[in-house]
Parts: C-alpha cells; structure tokens; sequence
C-alpha cells in the first residue's frame, strides 16, 4: 500500500488516453456507426440512379419505401428485443394476424378504430406470451418464438380459411394508413419515437442494460422480467401495427402476408444497422438506415432486372460483413480495456 | 422469539444501545433445497467500523451478502439496522435504508458510460411530461462523486468496458458511497487483482475509513490484506461463523489454524 493515502490516487492505470471518436463517447461512436451504414446507402442509391434514370422517381420511391417501412417497423421492436438478449421470430406472422383480427372485429360490428386497438393490444399480447414463456418459464426465446412463429400462422390460415379479405377501411384512416408515403411516414416517425425511448428514457438504458449485465442489472434492482417482456410486447404491438399498415395500403388482408422472410428481414435491418445479436448494444436509427440499405439493394437489382438469386446472395453478404464489422469493433473496444 | 430475547438481553454499552450498532443480524439460516448454505450466522457491526469476513468458497459469504442487501430473504433468522428490526423487502428497500454493496461482478454495464453505470436504477429525470434522463445532471454528479472519493477518472462518457478493473472497481464504490450508503458491503474487492492495482483499491478504503458516517463488511479470501484494513475479523466456514475477533488481537498464522482446526473439528463431526 502506498503510505500516502490523502493524496488523490491517480486510478487511470489500465485505459491509456485515447483519442475521441465523438465528444460523447457510446454516442458518438454510435452515430458514426450509423452514418457510415447510411453512407453505403446513399453510395447504393448513386449507383443504381446512374444505371437506371428511374430510380429516383416518384413511382420508385414509393415502391422502395413500400419495401422498407414494415421492415423498420418490425425492426423497431426487433432492436429493443435484441439489445436486452431476446429475439422474437414470430413477428412476420404476427404482422399477418394483425389485420385479420381488425377485420373479424370490424365485421363483428366494433368500430374500425376500436376494432384496430383491439389487434393491436391482441398483437401485444402474443408478445406478452413469448416473453412470458421465455423469462418466467426460462425457456430461450429462439425455441419459444420458433414454436409460436409456426402456432400462429397455422391459426392466421385457420380463421381465415386461407384466402385473402378485403381490409376494412373509412376515410380517416385510409387517410392515416392509405396514402402512398404513409407507411414509411409511420415508420420514421416510430423510428425518431423508439430511439428518444432508447437513448434517453430509464426503460431504454435499462434494456441496454439488462442486455449487457443481466445479473448486475438485477443486483442494481432494476426488474429484468419487466424489461424484457415489456420489449417482447413492445415487439408484438410493433408487428401488428406493420401488418395493419401494409394490408391498409394494399386494401388487402392476406393470410400469406409477412411470414418469416418479413421477420428475417427485420432481423437482418437490425443487424447491418449496428445491433448486436450477443444483447447490450444497438441503435434504433441504424435500423432504418440498415432497412433503407437494404431496401435499395432489392429494389434497385428488380429495376435492374438482376434476379431474386443474386440478390439474396448479395443480402447473404452484407449480413456476413455486417457482423464480422461488428465482431471486430466490440473486440476492439475490450482491447480498449486491456490497453 | 428466543434469539430476540437473548439479543435485547446481551448487554451493551450503557450510552444509546440502538444506535451504536449499524447492523445486527441473528442466527441467520439460508437453505437452498437440501444445501444449508448458511446455518444459524449472528453478527454485528459498530457505527464507523470495518468488519472483516473470511472464508473459503461455499463458506456463505455470498449468501450473506445476498441477503443483507435485500436480494434474497433468508429462511428464518433476524435483521436489525440501528437497532431496528427489519425484513428487507427488495434490493430497493435494503438501499432505502442505506444498505448498498459492491458485488464481485461489480455490477457494471460495460456498454454504458461512466455516469450512466453510477446512477443505474436511479437515474435523475428532466422536468417535463417525457420523463427523459437528466443527462447532465449525472455526469456532472458522477464527476464530482469520483473526485469526492479521491478516484481519477478522466471522463465520465467512457464506457466501462474501457476500463482497468481497478477503475471498474473504483466507480462501483463511488456509486454506492454517493448514493448515501451507511453500510457499504463490498464482496471480493481485490479478487483477481494485480498489486498496484490492489494498492488503490486498499488506498481508496481507507479513506472511505475515516468517514464516521460510514459502516463497512468487507468480504475476501486474502488474509493478510483483510487484517491489514478490517478492525475485526470474522471466519466463516460451512456457513458457520468460527472465529472472531479484533485485527490487532490475531494474526494471519493463527488464522490459518483455526481454519485448520476447524475442517478437522467439521470433518469428526461429520
């Protein structure tokens, strides 16, 4: 022991300084995450303008923003699951679900508006029911999500004896949900919404930190079991409303909507936009930067006239590359630690 | 009922009896299924005072720590803070008393910052209807709790994965000292440790020694450090205490006999 023990100790021992990414460390380096996703986007969206006049016209970017917002919107739900170390994949069959149980509830002679909260909470619901059966029963999310993923698009078939209905509309919500950009409205409006939630809420530094220390978050006293199935709901709701916004849309409800590729998708948006699947970090605007990049990918190969099997080959890629970038920055950043 | 009894009969120094102690806990038993992790434990713990715990694996340091921090409630047994009994509800309801502890995981989120990590579950919010985080406020808070502690942290944005575990250590005490800890219980501070790094920690307790206000349980498997900072000193082994008594009355040889000792006095019981 040192025997001057009034003198303030220099603790600094183990991080040497180190030259800042942002002023606000976590932060900064996030935002510089995102930007470089939304710079390979707009990189993207060069390329395919110059090869096709068409790209940027108005027709397209409904096209493509049609693509991208129930990714993002799923995205959303997906992100805060993922952060906190949990994974819904059932939320493309939710997303099919939703709108059905907006029109059977219409049909039943419930007000649209009634009859679209009451898919809504019901959507929640089913992911109270995940998240409860994965934190309380203790079984991993995966297996859970994998079993009600199949359970409900088997009972979405059933009620709706597998054809297609016509979505219950009336003039203000075609008005909300109808219009040509309204769904990538909805989709950044949820996004600029769940990332205030993230960054700067007690529910959103407790996801990431249940996430990050499940154990340690516990011994701090925050409810775990709250978190994590507050998110799983959070997801639910999330997925529902993205079903209900695309069948608005399209005036359409299909059973064979959304489905798993909706969910990957989502998944996949999450991913490339900096989230990390080992839980404890993530960013909601990455994902709709990473749902955008991943948007002008699909659409800009169809308007390119390159097939569906290269393009699922080349968002194969870019999941791959995401993931070993983000690998290599959370070694870099312990490495930090260790000097 | 007996123990109670037995507690109120004990006799104490004349001068405000309940107030000279920080914490009382009486014939504690903790079962896990068939596994008695602790078998009927009492201790106490003098205002200003540091206690020294001792013990190997599995002696039940950690079952103690659990539940006088409110995280587990024992099977039977008494607590009592200044001389009032209580049952800890919750976590929060051990810190609403004053009670906080320094885990061995330290409980830190290596992916948040610095003043994020100190005001963990307890985070100051704006005024306003959004109920949003005072950013601010903690950071210049979780400055000045590092400084307070004598701890010299450059930047309360740094996340805590960039940190030297002494550093992670240094900022898990701040955060339980600044949250007006009466009795701070620090788990296995100097456990996987280097020597300078140690020093630090040993440096910073100290300091945190000479403030009246504030009771200390040290719990570690390092005799000879734990004689050097405890003023008492408590063997546990089979979730049993074996041994107590002043630091400057023992040493670290006699410490290890009566560890000798007492395997052997469990293994004939046995």
């Amino acid at each position: 022991m040192s025997a001057n023990t009034q003198k303030p100790v220099q603790a600094n021992l183990g991080a040497k300084p180190r030259p800042h990414i942002g002023r606000r460390g976590l932060h900064g380096f996030l935002r510089i995450r995102e930007a470089s996703i939304l710079v390979v986007a707009i990189l993207l969206i060069i390329y395919f303008e110059s090869t096709n006049a068409n790209f940027l016209s108005d027709a397209n970017l409904q096209t493509l923003s049609q693509f991208i917002s129930p990714w993002v919107v799923i995205a959303c739900g997906e992100i805060m699951l993922l952060i906190c170390g949990e994974i819904d994949l059932s939320a493309g069959m939710v997303f099919a679900l939703a709108p059905f149980i907006m029109y059977f509830a219409h049909d039943a002679g419930l007000p649209l508006i009634i009859a679209f909260i009451l898919a809504i909470i019901g959507c929640g619901a089913i992911g109270f029911f995940n998240g409860f059966i994965s934190v309380k029963l203790r079984v991993p999310s995966f297996v859970v999500t994998l079993g009600t993923m199949f359970l409900i698009n088997g009972f979405t078939l059933t009620i709706s004896r597998g054809f297609p209905v016509d979505t219950p509309n009336d003039a203000i919500f075609s008005f909300l949900m109808g219009g040509g950009y309204a769904e990538i409205t909805w989709a950044v409006i949820l996004v600029l919404f769940m990332h205030g939630m993230l960054r700067n809420t007690r529910w959103g530094l407790h996801t990431i930190a249940v996430g990050g220390n499940l154990l340690g978050s516990a011994e701090s006293g925050i409810n775990v079991t709250k978190i994590k199935i507050g998110n799983f709901v959070i997801t639910g709701a999330l997925a529902g409303l993205a079903g209900i916004l695309e069948a608005s849309r399209i005036g359409s409800t299909d059973p064979l909507a959304g489905g798993s590729n909706m969910m990957f998708m989502a998944v996949a948006a999450a991913v490339i936009g900096g989230t990390s699947l080992m839980g404890g970090s993530g960013t909601i605007i990455g994902g709709l930067f990473g749902g955008l990049m991943l948007g002008v990918l699909q659409d800009g190969f169809t308007i390119n006239g390159i097939n569906a099997f290269t393009f699922d080959m080349i968002i194969g890629a870019a999941i791959l590359i995401a993931m070993v970038f983000n690998i290599h920055f959370a070694r870099l950043r312990n490495m930090g630690k260790l000097k | 009922m007996s123990h109670s009894q037995q507690v109120h009969s004990t006799p104490m120094p004349p001068q405000a009896a309940g107030s000279q102690e920080a914490l009382r806990a009486t014939d504690i038993v903790k079962r896990f299924g068939a596994v008695t992790a602790l078998n009927g434990v009492s201790l106490h713990l003098n205002k200003g005072e540091m206690l020294g715990i001792l013990g190997d694996n599995g002696a039940g340091k950690s079952t103690l720590i659990k539940i006088l921090t409110g995280f587990q409630a024992p099977t039977s047994g008494k607590l009592a803070i200044n001389g009032q009994d209580v049952a800890l509800k919750s976590v929060d309801h051990a810190r609403e008393l004053g009670i906080e502890c320094v885990y061995q995981d330290l409980a830190l989120v290596p992916g948040l910052s610095i003043y994020h990590n100190m005001f963990l579950n307890r985070e100051p919010l704006r005024a306003g209807p959004f109920r949003l985080l005072d950013n601010r406020q903690m950071r210049n808070r979780a400055a000045e709790a590092l400084e307070d502690i004598g701890v010299n942290i450059p930047d309360v944005n740094e996340e805590v994965a960039r940190l030297s575990g002494g550093q992670r250590q240094a900022v898990a005490i701040a955060r339980a000292v600044y949250s007006k800890a009466k009795i701070l219980l620090l788990d296995e501070p100097l456990a996987a440790m280097g020597a300078r790094e140690s020093g630090l920690i040993l440096d910073l307790i100290d300091r945190l020694k000479k403030r009246a206000d504030l009771s200390l349980i040290m719990i570690a498997h390092n005799y000879a450090q734990t004689l050097e900072v405890a003023d008492r000193i408590m063997m546990f082994q089979h979730g049993e205490v074996t041994f107590e008594r002043a630091s400057a009355e023992t040493s670290v040889p006699e410490l290890l006999d009566v560890v000798r000792q007492n395997y052997k006095v469990v293994r004939g019981g046995a």
